[in-house]
């Protein structure tokens, strides 16, 4: 079971929490200046590294707030939390 | 030299015999393990079934027998060796549809072909309906199955319980039933079984399998591949074959190249052995569980991903308690039963929870993964397609439709209707 502290909590049990993905995309600004290349790489593409990675957790059973993790996909290690506009460094090493 | 290898290794009655004279300690080798070449026509990374399954038909098909099979760690170590084996192809989309029942045609002759014997036991896969509009999806999905010359049938609630005693019916379940979807020819087989059976078919047509060889980078001149870096040392290579299913990305970003993908850890579990009790597999897709018992008699058990990006091969536990609350709700019988193993395999979940078989924008790199839960029923399949791409360096009609293009053309096949959320598919 993974223990997972939320930035303004604490630190809960995994079950309290949902998964939301990674956290280092950046969506494309201005729609209408984008080209649709960069929109669909925002939307399929993903780095998906195997170490750290920086990702978004929701705090659905609890504060229901959401908040950016440091964990590593292969020790599941998690090694810093932090609130939305924290930054956790990038996601690969 | 090839006498032994094609002869003296076709297991009968009678080699078994005469082996058992000997303890059982003097069979040969089922295949060799050769140090690398300097150079291959086409190698192939990752010796699970997709891997193997591709040398084979490449040397048999297409003759094309220079080849390797470089594999980390031991052949069918990775989710070959992990999954729950449940061979269907009760797909709704065309393309889904026509490429897995190929390959359960392909299913259907393979241990003749290998002779090799997979336990392939074609008991049914029945999907169990909740909810009267599940039901209606069911009957719509059945419908397109037998209009692609696919086995198919609807059943009551009552047929149901005839075919599967043991599983709560009652109108006060937790999850009521209202009926289901059967594919009478879906099934199981014994995975490792598979990995052995074209590995020992590869070799013999002069395949080299390279084990405990791991490729850490792919080179490349201009944008052309020219060969592979490993712990053993440099391999060239006319053509690269990526099937290293959970390491996908990392594999396509040694070529630069970035996919749809994410990598998700996928758990299973058995029980202690019992006597025969359940005669089908069973999947509950609203409560999130499929179930068969194996020959051995262990209750086979698996459910959702973790659900969050992993390259473990080992999960966490609430979701083992979420997937026995399933099963103890459809089984109660099973609350009495002990669970003797759990262990995770590492998913490539793409997308639109369909697989990527094809070529990647590099010349001479292919790549056969984004097999999300469903690859083990592919791999007889995925290794015809794959062969026939890399020897023909484009897709059969079969993958076609399996091309890294549609994610930037738009032509995806979400099965689910999910969206761009690759741990829903
Ligand atoms: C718990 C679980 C249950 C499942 N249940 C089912 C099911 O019921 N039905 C079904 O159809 N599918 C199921 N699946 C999915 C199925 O197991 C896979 O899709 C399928 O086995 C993939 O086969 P493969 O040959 O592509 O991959 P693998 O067998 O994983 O082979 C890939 C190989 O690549 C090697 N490799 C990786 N990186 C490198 C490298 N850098 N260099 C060299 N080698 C490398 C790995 O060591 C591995 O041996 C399940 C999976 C899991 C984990
Ligand atoms: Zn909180």
């Amino acid at each position: 079971m993974l223990l997972i502290e939320c930035p303004y909590c604490g630190a809960r049990a995994q079950i309290e929490f949902t998964y939301g993905g990674d956290a280092t995309l950046s969506r494309p600004g201005d729609l209408s200046a984008v080209e649709t290349k960069e929109w669909l790489d925002f939307v399929y593409l993903r780095e998906n590294p195997r170490g750290p990675h920086i990702e978004w957790w929701h705090h659905s059973a609890g504060c229901r707030r959401w908040f950016k993790v440091r964990r590593d996909t292969l020790s599941h290690e998690i090694s810093a939390t932090g609130t939305p506009d924290s930054n956790l460094g990038s996601g690969s090493v | 030299m090839n006498f032994s290898r094609n002869l003296a290794l076709k297991y009968s009655v009678f080699s078994l015999a005469r082996n058992a004279f000997s303890h059982h300690e003097r069979w040969p080798e089922a295949w060799r393990s050769p140090d690398p070449k300097a150079e291959y026509d086409v190698i192939i990374v990752g010796a699970g079934g997709h891997g193997l399954a591709t040398a084979y038909y490449l040397a048999k098909e297409h003759g094309i027998s220079n080849v390797a099979v470089v594999e980390k760690g031991w052949l069918g170590g990775g989710n070959t060796g992990r999954n729950t084996t449940i061979v269907r192809s009760n797909y709704l989309l065309d393309a889904n549809a026509r490429f897995y029942e190929f390959s359960l045609k392909l299913w259907e002759g393979l241990s003749r072909d290998l002779n090799f014997n997979l336990m392939f036991s074609q008991r049914g896969v029945i999907n169990l309906a909740h909810s009267d509009p599940q039901l209606d999806a069911y009957a719509r999905r059945g419908n397109a199955m037998r209009l692609n010359g696919i086995d198919a049938e609807l059943l009551s609630r009552e047929e149901i319980q005839r075919r599967v005693p043991l599983l709560d019916c009652s109108r006060k379940a937790r999850f009521p039933i209202t009926g289901g979807l059967l594919q009478p020819r879906g099934g199981v087989a014994r995975h490792d079984a598979v990995a052995w059976g074209f590995a020992r078919a590869a070799d013999a047509r002069g395949v080299d399998i390279i084990q405990n060889c791991e490729v850490t980078g792919i080179h490349k001149q201009g944008n052309r591949v020219t060969g592979v870096e490993t712990t053993r040392g440099y391999i060239g290579a006319r053509k690269i074959g990526l099937a290293v299913a959970g390491n996908s990305s990392r594999l396509a970003a040694m070529a630069g190249v970035t996919l749809p993908i994410e990598s998700h850890v996928l758990q299973a579990m058995v029980t202690e052995p019992l006597k025969p009790v359940l005669h089908t597999v069973v999947t509950s897709g609203a409560s999130h569980l499929y179930i068969s018992q194996t020959d051995k008699g262990e209750i086979l058990m698996g459910g959702d991903l973790d659900g969050y990006n992993s390259y473990a091969q080992r999960g966490n536990l609430p979701l083992i308690e979420h997937v026995i609350q399933a099963a103890v709700s459809l089984f109660p019988f099973l609350s009495r039963t002990r669970l003797m193993r759990t262990w995770g395999g590492v998913m490539d979940m793409t997308m639109d929870g369909s697989p990527i078989i094809g070529k990647l924008p590099v010349e001479g790199l292919y790549m056969n993964g984004g097999w999300c839960y469903g690859g083990f029923k592919a791999t007889p399949g995925s290794g015809w397609v794959f062969a026939w791409t890399l020897a023909k360096d484009q897709p059969h009609e079969l993958n076609a439709a399996f091309n890294l293009d549609r994610f930037h053309s738009g032509w995806l096949l979400d099965e689910k209707g999910a969206g761009a959320t690759p741990g829903a598919h």
